[in-house]
């Protein structure tokens, strides 16, 4: 569905250094990795928002750079954290607003196929009651619904997320990412998306890929990149990663390293190994 | 059929019909007064010419430059998302006039013709709004906030360069300069009028076309560029489009500040965000607004005449303060 090639690019300061990596049809995949890893970049580049220096995105056999951003925007969708919510827009109206990309040349209203597809989903991602309120009036959470809510609008086939439960509470969380699951397995919809969060990348994704420093550390499923050897290698920092009960995902805990210190090494390695024996 | 195109449909007859009725006061009023059945059978040839050759002009001049600048305005605030921004407020019509009036002073309309005054002013608006965006973006970002300081600091900069150039000028040519500086409606030369009016209908076509980008412009570039929309062709054909409204305004019409501020605040209100149906409302108020404006000027403190740009400066000047202070809260 979607692969890049050795991918180099980014702005002056920052580059992707040669980015390699699939995503199969009606997979979930999530991106991971420290702040300033290239994360959003990534999902930029996919977006053509800034211009591969060099390797290629491939997009179902085509190169990016030859579709327009018309095209583009009838197959990939985006929620970027870069949305601005102007105050006196209900709803209803910005949801429908994801329609632009499948208006003809010179068309100027909806019609009513637009509407129903606006219609839908905002049913589908519950927002169907909050439809008439003005954008100022909704939560940061309905927010997120809406701006999701408008990205399914444009129908994509693949939609990239960047890190749409930043700010909200568990609840809201939960909810999102939810939604995003069920969008992916009941319309086989294709799922790329940055979280910061381990846990619920863990959680939720088929498979992660770990960047560092603009390179792909590890690609693979949760329990193949969420080792507690390979996060200390790429956070600096201390964890522990055991199973989680529920769903036998690994669950990363963070560890003060003031304590750590105190305590004995190998007892970190005992915990630990508990999982991985 | 689409409840939002019937909605749209009634406000644009709704105002239609108000602009008309003021096209009519505005031709009956002044110090002569005319009455309706004489607007349509002039008897009278002094009435004929009153009507004709002074009042209409005016009227069709109104008509085409509140237009021009609302929609001047609607598109600004629609790239800056931004409000309170205009071509007034953004210092946009003072670098017009000082073109226009570099072009008086130099006396380049002799030289090549009338036409001139409208290229100078295009030239002078397109120069500030590119100083504008250049100095209120910063790594790749707009910053809303410094934009209207710029704005009001540019507007004091190019006020302070014409006044310079009066100083420096001579006697014959400060006549000119004042009578244009005014604001006034009354435009002699008939070519610029039927331009004028060419140019505003054109831009609001044109403008018209934008409007769905517009209205993906309203929740940020990047994400109008995520719906499919060409940012940068875009927003440089909108400056552009800006600039060559509000060159042709301010030169053939002085600097009239603020109607693209308070006729796309009332029609939000209104008629709501969506550009489809925010630009024809807006023009069609700005046009009413502005003859309804330019009536109360010359009949006030007749048989005196004010310059219009005071009206609409106190009227709009007092709602940029509230909605500045409403905004703070």
């Amino acid at each position: 569905m979607l692969e890049t090639k050795s991918l180099v690019c980014g702005y002056d300061n920052f580059l992707l250094k040669g980015i390699s990596f699939k995503v199969n049809f009606s997979e979930l995949v999530g991106i991971i990795g420290p702040n300033g890893s290239g994360k959003t970049t990534l999902i930029r580049a996919i977006t053509k928002l800034v211009r591969p220096k060099e390797g290629k995105i491939i997009y179902q056999g085509k190169d990016i750079t030859k579709l327009s951003f018309k095209e583009l925007a009838k197959e990939i969708a985006v929620v970027s954290q870069d949305a601005y919510f102007p105050d006196m827009v209900k709803v209803k109206d910005f949801v429908l607003l994801g329609r632009i990309p499948h208006f003809k040349k010179f068309q100027f209203l909806e019609t009513n196929k637009d509407l129903e597809i606006v219609e839908e989903v905002m049913k589908l991602t519950g927002i169907l009651e909050i439809k008439d309120r003005f954008l100022k009036e909704t939560s940061g959470g309905e927010r997120q619904l809406v701006l999701i809510a408008r990205a399914l609008a444009q129908e994509p086939k693949l939609l990239l997320l960047d890190e749409p439960t930043a700010y909200l509470d568990i609840t809201h969380k939960i909810k999102i990412l939810d939604l995003i699951r069920k969008l992916n397995k009941k319309y086989s919809l294709t799922v790329l998306i940055v979280l910061h969060d381990l846990n619920l990348a863990s959680q939720y994704c088929d498979r992660l890929i770990l960047l560092k420093e603009g390179k792909i550390y590890k690609i693979g499923t949760p329990s193949e990149v969420l080792t507690y050897q390979i996060i200390e290698e790429v956070y600096q920092t201390v964890v522990i990663v055991k199973e989680n009960p529920f769903n036998f995902r690994p669950y990363v805990f963070l560890v003060s390293e003031e304590e750590m210190k105190r305590r004995r090494k190998d007892e970190k390695k005992r915990i630990n190994s508990d999982l991985y024996r | 059929m689409n409840k939002r195109l019937i909605n749209w449909l009634s406000w644009s007859s709704i105002l239609i019909l108000a602009v008309f009725i003021v096209m009519f006061l505005s031709l009956c009023i002044g110090s002569v007064k005319v009455s309706l059945s004489q607007i349509f059978n002039p008897s009278d040839r002094i009435i004929k010419e009153i009507l004709f050759k002074i009042r209409l002009p005016r009227i069709i001049l109104g008509f085409a430059v509140g237009g021009a600048l609302a929609i001047a305005g609607v598109i600004l605030q629609g790239l800056f998302r931004n409000p309170l921004v205009e071509p007034y407020t953004l210092g946009i019509s003072g670098g017009a006039g000082v073109f226009v009036c570099l072009n008086i002073v130099l006396k380049i309309y002799q030289k090549f013709g009338v036409i001139t005054f409208p290229i100078s002013g295009f030239v002078g608006a397109g120069l500030v709004i590119i100083l504008v965006y250049i100095l209120s973006i910063k790594k790749g970002k707009l910053r809303i906030q410094g934009l209207l300081l710029t704005g009001v600091m540019i507007s004091f900069i190019s006020s302070s360069l014409i006044m310079l150039i009066m100083a420096m000028t001579k006697a014959e040519n400060l006549h000119g300069i004042v009578f244009w500086i005014m604001g006034s409606l009354e435009e002699p030369n008939i070519f610029l009028v039927k331009m004028t009016l060419l140019v505003s209908i054109l831009g609001l076509l044109i403008s018209c076309i934008f409007s769905l980008d517009l209205n993906a412009f309203s929740c940020g570039e990047k994400e109008a560029h995520h719906l499919g929309v060409d940012v940068e062709k875009t927003k440089k054909l909108l400056f552009i489009l800006a600039s060559v409204l509000t060159g042709v305004c301010v030169s053939v019409a002085g600097i009239i500040g603020f109607v693209g501020l308070l006729v796309p605040h009332l029609m939000r209100m209104l008629v709501g965000e969506d550009h489809r149906i925010l630009l024809l409302s807006s023009y069609l108020c700005g046009a009413g607004f502005l003859i309804f404006s330019d009536t109360l000027a010359r009949t006030i403190i007749s048989p005196l005449e004010l310059p219009v740009g005071v009206i609409t400066g106190i009227i709009g000047g007092s709602l940029f303060i509230y909605v500045l202070t409403k905004r703070g809260r």
